[in-house]
């Protein structure tokens, strides 16, 4: 089990590398921290505590903390989603911006009871047997690709290309899909 | 699917506010109700069953077509997303 003292030592370090602060108001911190940590606990990732996760990791994989948003809102508001994470205009000013749900409403509504979930809870017999690329797959029904930086060469593999590439800053429209080609000779 | 009710002075408009447990701006926003002493009834989505959320994904949806939390509708036509003291003050007459 996480202690809320690593889930903070998590965050400020992940701010410190990104160049961001943590939300300024002591209160407001201790509640982010708490909720990180209750998700971790519970899901066993720490999913952002201000959304509605679904419990299955491919789905909520947007909303781990840091999320996929909080590159592309800090960057437009000055701060994420949860105002966790904000830039140092944000933090010396003391003033959280208002900042508006950026997760496409279709992701979102992978948390409410979708049969992939309905799925999770019952099992099929005999799914243990099944690879597991395979189950995580057919669990989900999220489909992953590889992703190439055209500016830097950083590649991923994932339902979506990032907002902005995490090594060069690129913007999400650098992202081009890597198609791989299996051929067969003789 | 039970709502928690909590009894207030204030409570000539019929609140609900959609929740999440772990989410500090749904914290805030019952600490103000509270303080204000109106009456209103929340629910804790995330700690719903399957079947229990994909109603409560109906509900919201139909008001507000937004899923965002907290969301507090005030008699069933108001729909307040996000803390937002200024609105809730207004809706409220506070």
């Amino acid at each position: 089990m996480t202690s809320i003292e690593e889930v903070r030592q998590r965050a400020e370090a992940d701010a410190k590398t990104f160049g961001y602060y943590l939300t300024p108001q002591p209160e407001l911190l201790q509640g982010f921290l708490e909720g990180l940590k209750t998700n971790e606990d519970r899901y066993g990732y720490p999913s952002c505590p201000c959304r509605l996760a679904s419990g299955i990791f491919e789905y909520d994989r947007d909303i781990i903390c840091p999320c996929d948003y909080r590159d592309p809102d800090i960057a437009q508001y000055g701060a994420c989603y949860c105002r966790l994470y904000v830039n140092k205009q944000v933090y010396e000013s003391q003033s959280l911006p208002e900042v508006p749900e950026r997760r496409p409403v279709e992701k979102q509504a992978r948390a409410y009871g979708t049969p992939a979930a309905a799925a999770k809870q019952a099992p099929a017999q005999g799914s243990q047997e099944k690879p597991v690329v395979k189950a995580e797959k057919a669990q989900s029904g999220v489909k992953k690709k590889l992703w190439y930086c055209k500016q830097c060469g950083y590649v991923v593999f994932r339902e979506d290309p990032p907002y902005i590439c995490p090594i060069c800053k690129a913007k999400r429209e650098m992202f081009a899909e890597i198609e791989s080609t299996v051929e067969f000779n003789g | 699917m039970q709502f928690s009710k909590v009894s207030g002075k204030k409570n000539d408009h019929k609140v609900t506010l959609y929740a999440l447990s772990t989410c500090v701006w749904c914290k805030l926003t019952k600490q103000f109700l509270n303080e204000n002493n109106v009456e209103y009834e929340y629910i804790d989505v995330d700690l719903l069953d399957e079947a229990d959320k994909r109603k409560i994904h109906e509900i919201i949806q139909d008001k507000s077509g937004s899923l965002s939390y907290p969301t507090t509708i005030i008699d069933e036509k108001i729909v307040i997303n996000g803390f937002r003291k200024d609105k809730l003050k207004e809706a409220l007459g506070l």
